[in-house]
């Protein structure tokens, strides 16, 4: 390993106090779903992904890691800035006006670490598909990471590119999905029930693994596992619980901290459960 | 008048096809995506030569707009290719975001355009299409207007970075264009020198624009008309240097008079030189099962319509 659980831990208490800071310092943005996938990220980052922190957009011979659900661009930020791709300082501008770093993720201002904007939901997956597809035709061996919520398989785009995959045997991805259980409107399984994700997933010929994305060593293995799957016909699909909101304790596995920015009292209450770990931007 | 000729008639999806081919063979970076329309879509050559290079992406257009961008990430050029409503109406928020916003080297290449798509009806008959992509920051548009003028389009395209929208249609037409011309995006083609009246044509409506342009020279009328391949972006210069000298214009094309070719003419013209302007274009309606010819009559998208344009704007003429 590149760095101890204890080590990933720390980034992880850090990640979660940028995250907090910028969704309060512009009173918008999504922190739920953000600190419930900082373990995953942080993981990808700093221990699952081969990668450079010297951006360029064609990532020859780099893993490449897609956000489907671009909502959660906090934690993509934060562990962006923290790997080196951007300075840290500029995770104050999350969401003001002249920024590299958008409400949502995007290419358009040039921040480097985003290869495609997301936000618009359902997308991504196929764009992890077409970068796989590419990988393949270039020879070039490494791998795509994906993230996607549960709610966002609502959209249909989803089930397109689902059933693509397997049937033209898309095996250097590995596709991970944030089952967290909510979305804006509350529960997933009372706004649309998603079922039995992963039968429906075995039963489009994907290889299923689950994990615990809140439990470091859990997503570490899970990840190296899902590694050891790639290259033998079947794209993987990594099917994380979270809890949404996790490490803050008054965000923990409520849909109402989906798109909602702490006040005050609140931001202090999430930074006193969070050290800082690498210094506050 | 310059005469044109034609000895054939043609597809210009069969240019694309040609094109398509032709570039693959060019440029090993290129790949081509298709929804379940190959042969619609004339891009078997293409798949017999180079099948690894070929994605049949199934019913999925979404998807195949998606897995396009992604596939630029590693430096693809992927076309893709469906009938141009599923191109772009069904997929606008994919191309939006994950093409345009993103600014991926994608080529949306769409066929049976318009009205000419013939018998299947309004479902497939898209005339929004231009107006939807033109609007896309950063996306260029392109609508040929026969077999050759569409194959060196394809193989233009290949060699430009960036996002375009390329549309083609369905019927045969007659062929009069160079067979081995130099297409530039962008640039306006002088069918012909004239001084009474500017006639701007794009697609299928460039040859009843010259067929036009024969009856008004009997008539006495000498028409100039320029071919506006590349709608956006629109060759600005060559508009207003046409129209200095003829003083009014029509604008000829097979889609809806919203959003089209003759509002980015009447958009330069009203800021730069205000002149009267006459539309041929489809009356904000959809369409219907039909003939292509059968059509393009009912429609007012004919040569006389052109014609009864061109009597109308000039005597709009101050």
């Amino acid at each position: 390993m590149k760095h101890t659980i204890n080590e990933l831990e720390d980034i992880v208490s850090q990640v979660r106090r940028d995250i907090v800071r910028m969704v309060h310092s512009c009173q918008s943005g999504h922190p739920g779903g953000s600190l419930g996938c900082a373990e995953f990220l942080t993981a990808l980052y700093f221990e699952t992904m081969n990668h450079s922190k010297d951006f360029n957009m064609d990532g020859a011979g780099e893993d490449l890691f897609f956000l489907s659900n671009g909502h959660i661009s906090p934690v993509f930020y934060s562990v962006l800035a923290r790997s080196g791709y951007f300075p840290i300082a500029e995770l104050a501008t999350f969401r003001k006006l002249n920024s590299r770093v958008q409400g949502h993720p995007t290419t358009h201002e040039g921040l480097p670490g985003i290869r495609i904007a997301s936000g618009s939901l359902g997308q991504g997956m196929s764009v992890a598909i077409g970068a796989a597809l590419t990988k393949k035709l270039n020879k070039d061996h490494s791998l795509i990471f994906s993230l996607h919520g549960d709610g966002e398989l609502q959209e249909g785009q989803n089930w397109e590119a689902i059933m693509f995959a397997p049937h033209n045997k898309v095996d250097n991805l590995i596709a991970t999905i944030d089952y967290n259980g909510q979305q804006i409107d509350g529960p997933v399984e009372q706004v649309l029930s998603l079922e039995n994700l992963q039968t429906k997933f075995e039963a489009f010929g994907w290889h299923v693994i689950t994990s615990n994305g809140n439990n470091m060593e859990d997503i570490v293995k899970s990840l190296e596992y899902a590694k050891s799957l790639t290259g033998k016909g079947k794209p993987i699909l990594n099917l994380m619980s979270t809890q949404m909101g996790h490490g803050v304790d008054f965000m923990v596995g409520s849909h109402k901290w989906h798109g909602t920015a702490p006040n005050d009292e609140q931001l202090a209450s999430a930074l006193n459960q969070n050290k800082e770990t690498l210094g506050d931007y | 008048m310059k005469k044109y000729t034609y000895t054939e008639k043609k597809d210009t999806r069969s240019g694309f096809g040609v094109g398509l081919h032709e570039a693959g063979q060019k440029n090993p970076n290129v790949v081509a995506l298709c929804a379940d329309l190959k042969g619609s879509l004339k891009m078997d050559a293409f798949a017999n030569e180079f099948p690894e290079r070929f994605i049949q992406i199934g019913i999925a257009e979404a998807n195949m707009i998606g897995i396009a961008a992604g596939m630029t990430i590693g430096g693809k050029i992927p076309f893709t290719g469906t009938f141009a409503n599923f191109s772009t109406g069904r997929v606008y928020d994919q191309i939006r975001q994950s093409v345009a916003y993103s600014d991926k080297n994608v080529k949306i290449c769409a066929s049976h355009a318009g009205l000419t798509l013939g018998e299947d009806g309004a479902t497939h008959q898209i005339l929004e299409d231009i107006g939807l992509m033109k609007m896309l920051p950063g996306m260029v548009v392109i609508n040929p207007c026969d077999y050759n003028q569409t194959k060196a389009a394809t193989l233009a395209i290949a060699e430009y970075e960036g996002p375009v929208y390329l549309r083609f249609g369905r019927p045969s037409i007659p062929v009069f264009t160079d067979p081995d011309q130099k297409f530039e995006i962008g640039k306006a083609w002088m069918v012909n020198e004239g001084t009474d009246v500017t006639i701007i044509a794009t697609g299928h409506m460039v040859w009843k624009a010259i067929e036009a342009g024969e009856q008004l020279e009997a008539m006495g009328i000498d028409a100039e008309i320029i071919n506006i391949h590349t709608i956006k972006p629109l060759d600005e210069e060559a508009i207003l240097k046409s129209l200095r000298k003829t003083g009014c214009v029509v604008t000829c094309e097979e889609h809806n008079k919203f959003g089209g070719l003759g509002e980015s003419v009447a958009r330069l013209l009203s800021t730069e030189l205000p002149s009267p302007q006459e539309f041929v274009a489809v009356n904000d309606s959809f369409g219907e099962s039909g003939t292509p010819d059968e059509l393009m009559t009912k429609y007012g998208l004919d040569t006389i319509n052109i014609v009864e344009a061109v009597q109308k704007v000039i005597k709009r003429k101050k």
